[in-house]
């Protein structure tokens, strides 16, 4: 009796297998994606200023003028297109979006410079994008004061020098993709397992298939099982894929145990496939079923997520709301382990939330779904 | 035949539970809470200041670290260890370390140092907030050098001063970089991503078959489809002009029909991404699928996150076939800006291009699937 | 393999010549040749697979033949597709009606794109509803409508043009014997007003509703006939006894 059950499990199981691989192009996207993402992702998100486009507007022409020039020139933050004349021609260069900073000498810069002390340099950065625009005025401002150190302190004693050294932990080359490795797994995950999951099992309601599901012997929770697995095979394939990438294309090491990553990816695995069992008793259609986990799921994640905005900067109910998303509790853990390399110790909060959302989660859709049928 | 093609488009569109609710409804929310959330200013670090010297100095430039408004002061320690464990598990961001003696070596040897450590994970946010710390640091250094100097009498020569101006965003708010993205992201949203699902849906449930054996042309059944979605699409971007302007006070420099002109040519050519993506899907889970990877590949290559010229070559040079990096630069350009036709001409003929190259590939990847 | 020669082509409103439909190495449809009468009404009968529905897309046009031409209502299916459509109707399996739409909202949509105008529109919609006997159903969604209600709609909303030719495929699955009965006399209603119905089926019952049917296997013709003849030739009790004999030498099953 149980192994025929088994065998009828994993006859659906097949089946739903071959729905999703017949189709080469549904296959191909599915493993190509997670691919791309985190090539593109890894490779693309830098937060390193390179051949910035700068003017200089310069009135005094002389000697510090051109030295502080030639700094920044051969410098590979910035390329200084040209020269300007006055500052119309600075705005319709901005209106044009071609460069993103400008430098403004004072007059007399040099003269001012030795005796007076009134010469300046003003650094007019294009405030629409303003991390952007703070980074280059920063890097700018570093270089000339190199350039004031080198040239103009030589030889005279500064009094009260404080030099700041600074650390990078974890990640010393301030590579975007320790951020990014662990914000493309949850996404993809969540991806596949809540949306696909609760899409495929929408689209069976659409058809009417599962009033014909339904009616056969097999339990319903046999037959919903049956359509999560395929999915469960594809995120451990789309997991896998994501690591090797990550260690071996992107150089992101694993810095913690690889278990313990394993353990609570499928801690996650089962939470999100919760989830979409969840959203598929809700809804009637494969539209619906798509924009709540779009908007519901997918949306948060990405804002959520600390992966491109930081949550510190956000008002405390969306601090909040993070925290009620699974997939910010395993991104946190999953950067705790593998790019910090803590232990299990420190990842038993977020391990124990997980998991006590899995069960929850599981238990409400279990309940709903038994409600609908009867 | 269009006038009954697009009655019934209407009909379906408005009879529709959920549809023109989140037509309306969503740009309201979307542009009351995204600016909040999607605030890509780093405020409120998390700093630890470990201070082994205990002495005047340390204790100002701590003060000095407090008022700056970017951080929040978690703890001062005299142990490192401490310190290092509380950035193990995220209590903190940042370590500030005073070393003893930094106020004698200041004073006796003319030079002392101290040392950031920043986590890390999040390089930008590492980057962003060590450099702030580091330009406090140096303000710090320059007023007890004045102090000094003053005390003195000393002159402090040869000197210049360096000052940061923003340009259209002085008060530096990332609201007015985000807003410009939320409206773009919206039409797309509203006039690539809903038609092609729908298409798809109607292929799924057989209908368009039914459509394929009347006279109707396609080129009707694919206009019929998509003008409902502009005219929402329209509707939800004044929508968004309008609370951006009520709650944000953020109105368009530059001139409205400059913008509305580029946002159609936008929309042709999400509206033909939309169609390209409908033909070759055969489910509404596979059209998700490629729409959701394509759309978020164009929002990264965009600018938005990373400026298209820190990126590598290669993916700059991907960079120009997403829609989304021109119509954000433009949006940009005539809120904050207010560039006129001509400035933006390059980015007009680089969206037109796409437009004409989407929905040519639509069409011919149409009769190629009919057989 | 069964051949008709055809003597009286202004009498015909199909007219196919060795059809043969391939995908890649698959031949769903193997070199086939019939002609149909006006006003009559055809059976394709076959075992799921055995390319009714290939062949009928080929002749409504929305599918290319590999090899072999046809005419339907006069009008070649690979270079005049166009014109084809105007002059039939078609109904598939899913009756694709828009659920979401009212009765009413149906019926003018097709109407309205086969090119009546509002006032035809209004008298053909009252005269179906009329016929129907569906007056009170006007405004009620579709998708509130039983099986067999929408099942008739779609067949009536197929015609609502009047077109010299109507293919129904498969339209009678899923619905209880009684609403397939009604739906035989609306048929046999259609066919008296001179619109010839070309059908698909595997209901071996209702082929002999049909004034003549054609078996296919595997792709190919194995009989064309009236029922009664085919019952006499292979001496068999009814339809489905001469499918049985017939059907053995499927290759291809289910």
């Amino acid at each position: 009796m149980y192994t025929n059950r088994f065998s009828t499990f994993l006859s659906f199981v097949r089946k739903e297998c071959y729905h999703i691989f017949r189709d080469r192009w549904t296959t191909i996207i599915l493993l190509i994606m997670p691919v791309l993402m985190i090539i593109l992702f890894g490779f693309a998100i830098s937060t390193e200023v390179k051949n910035a486009h700068i003017v200089v507007l310069d009135p005094s022409q002389d000697a510090a003028t051109h030295a502080i020039v030639n700094k920044l020139a051969t410098s590979e933050y910035f390329t200084i297109d040209r020269y300007v004349y006055d500052l119309k021609e600075i705005d319709a260069l901005f209106k044009k979006d071609k460069i993103g900073m400008c430098i403004v000498f004072s007059e007399r810069f040099y003269e001012n410079m030795m005796h007076s002390g009134d010469a300046h340099i003003q650094l007019i950065a294009d405030g629409s994008d303003p991390n952007y625009a703070y980074t280059l005025t920063q890097y700018a401002t570093a270089l000339i004061s190199t350039y004031q150190q080198e040239n103009l302190f030589q030889n005279i004693k500064l009094p009260y020098q404080i030099q700041t050294d600074i650390k990078m932990l974890y990640n010393p080359t301030l590579k975007g993709a320790y951020n990014t490795v662990p914000g493309v797994l949850g996404m993809v995950l969540m991806l596949i397992c809540a949306m696909m999951t609760s899409i495929s099992i929408a689209r069976e309601k659409e058809m009417g298939n599962m009033e014909i599901l339904l009616v056969s012997p097999l339990k319903p929770i046999t037959i919903i099982l049956s359509k999560t697995v395929p999915y469960i095979i594809l995120s451990f394939i789309n997991f896998a894929t994501i690591l090797l990438l990550s260690v071996f294309a992107l150089k992101v090491p694993i810095a913690g145990s690889l278990g313990l990553i394993i353990l609570i990816s499928c801690i996650f695995i089962f939470v999100s496939l919760a989830l979409g069992l969840l959203i598929s008793t809700l809804v009637n259609t494969q539209m619906v079923a798509m924009l709540i986990s779009g908007v519901v799921l997918m949306f948060p994640v990405i804002l959520l997520s600390g992966m491109i905005f930081p949550v510190e900067s956000m008002g405390v109910f969306f601090q909040w709301l993070a925290k009620i998303l699974p997939a910010n509790w395993y991104i946190a853990a999953i950067r705790k382990v593998m790019i910090q390399g803590l232990g299990i110790t420190s990842v038993v909060k977020e391990i124990i939330v997980l998991l006590s959302m899995a069960v929850v989660l599981i238990a409400v859709s279990i309940k709903k779904f038994k409600v609908r049928i009867e | 035949m269009l006038k009954y093609l697009l009655e019934k488009e209407f009909k379906q569109f408005l009879r529709n539970r959920f549809l023109p609710k989140f037509a309306i409804v969503f740009p309201f929310a979307i542009l009351s809470i995204f600016p909040l959330v999607t605030n890509t200013e780093i405020k409120n670090i998390r700093l630890c200041v470990v201070d082994n010297d205990k002495s005047g100095y340390a204790y100002r430039l701590t003060e000095k670290i407090k008022s700056s408004g970017y951080f929040i002061l978690k703890a001062v320690t005299t142990n490192e260890k401490e310190a290092f464990e509380l950035i193990e598990s995220h209590k903190i961001d940042i370590i500030l370390e005073i070393p003893s003696r930094f106020e004698s070596d200041l004073i006796k040897e003319n030079k002392a140092s101290v040392l950031i450590s920043a986590n890390a994970v999040n390089g930008m946010k590492a980057g962003l907030s060590s450099a702030y710390l580091s330009r406090i640091i140096a303000d710090f250094n320059q007023d007890i050098r004045i102090d000094l100097l003053q005390s003195t009498n000393q002159q402090l020569s040869p000197a210049f001063g360096i000052t940061p101006l923003f340009r259209y965003n002085p008060l530096m708010k990332s609201l007015f970089n985000m807003i410009p993205a939320i409206l773009v992201m919206l039409m797309s949203v509203v006039c690539g991503f809903l038609p092609a699902l729908n298409i798809v849906a109607e292929k799924e449930k057989g209908t368009i078959e039914q459509m394929n054996v009347t006279p109707v042309s396609k080129f009707t059944l694919i206009l019929a489809k998509l003008i409902p979605f502009w005219v929402v699409g329209f509707i939800a971007l004044n929508i968004c002009i309008f609370v951006a302007w009520l709650f944000y006070d953020f109105f368009p420099q530059g001139n409205l029909l400059t913008f509305y002109l580029f946002a159609a040519v936008f929309v042709l050519a999400m509206s033909g991404f939309g169609l390209v993506v409908s033909n070759y899907a055969k489910s509404i889970q596979q059209a998700v699928f490629i729409m959701f990877f394509f759309v978020l590949t164009f929002v990264f290559l965009s600018g938005l996150y990373t400026p298209a010229a820190n990126m590598p070559d290669w993916a700059q040079l991907l960079s120009h076939i997403s829609p989304l990096k021109y119509i954000i630069l433009v949006v940009r350009l005539i809120y904050l800006k207010g560039s006129g036709f001509t400035d933006m001409l390059p980015q007009f003929f680089s969206l037109t291009f796409l437009a004409l190259f989407f929905n040519t590939w639509a069409v011919l990847s149409y009769r190629k699937r009919k057989m | 393999m069964y051949k008709e020669t055809h003597t009286h082509e202004e009498h015909l409103s199909i007219v196919a010549q060795g059809l043969t439909k391939r995908f890649g190495s698959f031949t769903a449809v193997d070199n086939i040749s019939f002609n149909v009468k006006k006003g009559e009404i055809f059976g394709f009968l076959g075992a799921n697979g055995a390319g009714k529905t290939t062949a009928m897309k080929m002749l409504c046009g929305l599918s290319k033949p590999t090899s072999g031409n046809a005419t339907v209502a006069g009008f070649d299916v690979s270079t005049q597709s166009e014109q084809i459509k105007k002059n039939i109707g078609y109904m598939s399996q899913k009756f694709a009606l828009y659920e979401d739409l009212k009765v009413w909202e149906n019926m003018r949509l097709y109407a309205g794109i086969y090119g009546l105008n509002d006032n035809e529109i209004k008298s053909r919609t009252d005269e179906i509803l009329q016929q129907l006997d569906f007056q009170n159903e006007r405004n009620t969604l579709v998708k509130a409508l039983p099986l067999g209600w929408k099942q008739k709609l779609a067949f009536s909303i197929s015609i609502i043009h009047q077109p010299d030719i109507v293919f129904l495929d498969e339209p009678t699955g899923g619905v209880d014997p009684a609403a397939r009965r009604q739906f035989w006399e609306l048929i046999y209603q259609t066919a008296d007003k001179g619109i010839t119905v070309t059908r698909t089926t595997h209901y071996m019952d209702e082929a002999e509703y049909c004034n003549r049917i054609c078996i296919l296997v595997d792709g190919k013709i194995v009989a064309l006939d009236s029922p009664k003849q085919l019952k006499e030739t292979y001496s068999a009790q009814n339809i489905d006894e001469v499918f049985r004999l017939l059907a053995r030498k499927a290759i291809r099953n289910q």
